[in-house]
């Protein structure tokens, strides 16, 4: 489990190819002109990262969570923003993988896998984030489909996506009348809020979906009526090992650029890297990593094989990855002195995206929740 | 159409390459191993074809220690159907005479319509094996092109030389060799790495080839690359452009 296959490695050393030559030039330049680069991510859909632990039969890699998890983590070390989205992309497909039917599966998950479309993910709301059982997005059967009605906030790919797979309430009951749907990009009453102007992830597009009476067909629900809170979390678990894996990644990127600085930086006779001070800077950050990428790579390896405490892992690796994850970008800019706070060399941007990944995919003070919460029921 | 694709491992151009003193082999710890870059290409070009007719086979052959399975295997991932890995410690440090022997009897037996290669490695440089392989087999070659069309009856190419340009055609079997204006190489998807271990590879030896491991040719000395001096400043004082003239000229450069 502590030693990648051959496989893997040869898997991650073309991720790093891929992201190196297509990904890390164009990452300063796409944070700076808020460009979301849909042809790049055709490219890493082409490759197989579209639905990288779909099933086979339509389209998916069919590959494991701790090999999404080594990806995620080298794409991110050429940008944390676009290896997020990905990260997201590959949540939807998963979802709709696992809780369609073969008709769904078949409508939908080809073309998600190629990356030629992108899905979203709607949970949160305007009101709504953390305490997601309270959403008031409303699906009404009107004969053979469903009418949705509400505002989805802070959504990834709004805009540019395919499909939206959009929670929505079907019953007052709480979390239990929760229900998912799949609702095409198109479709009438279906419409978007202005780009949001934010810290980082710009290379990415977040928007409100707003759906004023949007029909849909009745086959467009994803699993049965009130399950789609269950579905909902079960994709956040799978979210949140990988985007600790974009954290892990972004850290690292951070940590290596550090490392090459303070070498060349002289002052006050030698190179910085001589200063004890700052070497012990370099090991907290190596040491918060990887102990996070072990963190990552056991909540993968729970998830996989589905075992009774992959949530509370899940949890424990987001809230550790993505601390060490910013922890690291933070203590780089702060080494690289007043070069860390430009552009140039981009380590303020890697601050800039990894400063969410603390928020999203359930905050860490959700995790805490979570896994506060478990360990005091057991 | 069945197309061998021969490649070469060779050390990371983008790390620094070393010759070993001792003796004058090539550092291989210096740099990392990978597919040389040409060669590399000359696979995307066989691959291409391979795009559009499925039923094209294509063949990876390569001479090279143990570790060159890893090049071999990286091709199968791109999408090779089957590698010919010519291993034997007795052909370690061969020559291009050798080397050109040795692979052209391991091509022999492969029934290939078309053979492609790099023009020349990015380590070596000789640029001699493609048109040794020729005369063993008694090929037509087609060397450093710069662009090719592989149709079902003949090959056409096109090679840009000092003096001009000629197009060159051959019926198969034929060889030819790509330049470096040809398209770089696709990234091997996650199905292709997954699957690149159940494709065979067929594993060599001299003794097999029928050929006498004897090393014709020597290194007798190498020197270390001197270091680059600074260059010269021409400072533009009204008569910049005759000194540059003047400097090239000296060099012959003009």
């Amino acid at each position: 489990m502590f030693e990648p296959t051959e496989d893997q490695l040869a898997i991650i050393e073309m991720v790093a190819d891929f992201a190196t030559e297509q990904i890390a030039p164009h990452a300063a330049a796409w944070d700076r002109d808020h460009h979301f680069p849909v042809d790049v991510l055709a490219e890493a859909g082409a490759l197989g990262m579209g639905g990288i632990y779909v099933r086979e039969d339509f389209g998916g890699s069919g590959m494991s969570r701790l090999d999404a998890a080594l990806i995620f983590e080298e794409l991110a070390k050429a940008d944390p923003t676009i290896a997020a989205y990905i990260s997201i992309h590959n949540m939807v497909v998963w979802m709709i993988d696992k809780f369609g039917n073969d008709e769904q599966r078949a409508a939908w998950v080809p073309q998600l896998c190629t990356m030629e479309m992108l899905g979203s993910y709607c949970l949160t709301e305007p009101g709504v984030g953390s305490d997601a059982a309270a959403l008031s997005t409303r699906a009404v059967l009107d004969g053979d489909s469903y009418v949705l009605n509400g505002t989805k906030q802070f959504i990834s790919g709004a805009g540019s996506s395919g499909v939206y797979l959009v929670m929505a309430r079907t019953a007052d009951t709480g979390s239990a009348g929760i229900t998912a749907f799949l609702v095409p990009d198109g479709t009438p009453g279906l419409s978007f809020g202005a780009l949001e102007a934010k810290m980082g992830w710009n290379a990415q597009p977040t928007r409100q979906v707003v759906m004023d009476n949007v029909r849909i067909p009745a086959g467009n629900r994803l699993g049965e009526e009130g399950t789609g809170f269950g579905i909902a979390m079960k994709g956040l678990n799978g979210g949140r090992v990988n985007i600790g894996a974009c954290s892990v990644g972004g850290g690292q990127a951070a940590l290596e650029k550090s490392i090459a600085y303070l070498k060349e930086r002289e002052a006050f006779g030698k190179p910085l890297i001589g200063q004890q001070a700052l070497l012990f800077e370099i090991a907290d950050m190596e040491t918060e990593l990887e102990t996070a990428r072990t963190m990552i790579w056991r909540a993968a390896d729970a998830l996989e094989r589905g075992t009774a405490d992959a949530v509370r892992l899940c949890a424990m690796a987001k809230r550790v990855a993505t601390d060490a994850g910013f922890n690291a970008a933070n203590t780089a800019l702060q080494l690289h002195g007043g070069y860390g706070y430009l552009s140039e060399y981009g380590i303020e941007k890697i601050v800039r995206d990894l400063r969410v990944h603390q928020i999203l995919e359930g905050s860490n003070e959700i995790m805490r929740l979570v896994i506060g919460r478990l360990a005091v029921e057991r | 159409m069945k197309i061998v694709v021969l490649i070469k491992q060779v050390p990371d151009t983008a790390e620094e390459r070393r010759l070993s003193p001792d003796t004058g082999k090539v550092d291989r710890e210096a740099a990392d191993p990978v597919i040389d870059e040409i060669t590399e290409r000359a696979l995307e070009l066989a691959l291409t074809v391979k795009d559009r007719d499925k039923s094209t086979e294509v063949v990876v052959a390569t001479m090279g220690p143990t570790e060159a399975s890893k090049s071999i295997r990286k091709a199968l991932s791109m999408g090779a159907d089957s590698g010919i890995h010519i291993l034997d410690d007795s052909l370690a440090g061969a020559d291009t005479v050798l080397t050109g022997a040795a692979l052209a009897g391991a091509l022999r037996g492969t029934g290939a319509d078309l053979v492609i290669a790099g023009n020349e490695s990015t380590d070596g440089r000789a640029g001699m094996i493609p048109a040794m392989i020729a005369e063993h087999l008694d090929l037509p070659l087609l060397g450093s092109l710069v662009s090719a069309d592989i149709g079902s009856d003949a090959v056409t190419g096109v090679r840009v030389s000092e003096l001009g340009t000629q197009e060159v055609v051959a019926s198969y079997p034929a060889i030819l060799t790509v330049t470096e204006r040809f398209e770089e190489a696709r990234f091997p998807n996650f199905k292709g790495i997954m699957g690149a271990k159940r494709k065979p590879v067929a594993t060599i030896s001299a003794s097999e080839l029928g050929i006498a491991a004897e090393v014709r040719s020597t290194v007798l000395d190498l020197a270390q690359r001197p270091p680059r001096n600074a260059g010269r400043k021409i400072v533009d004082d009204g008569n910049a452009a005759a000194e540059l003239v003047d400097f090239l000229a000296a060099r012959r450069l003009i």
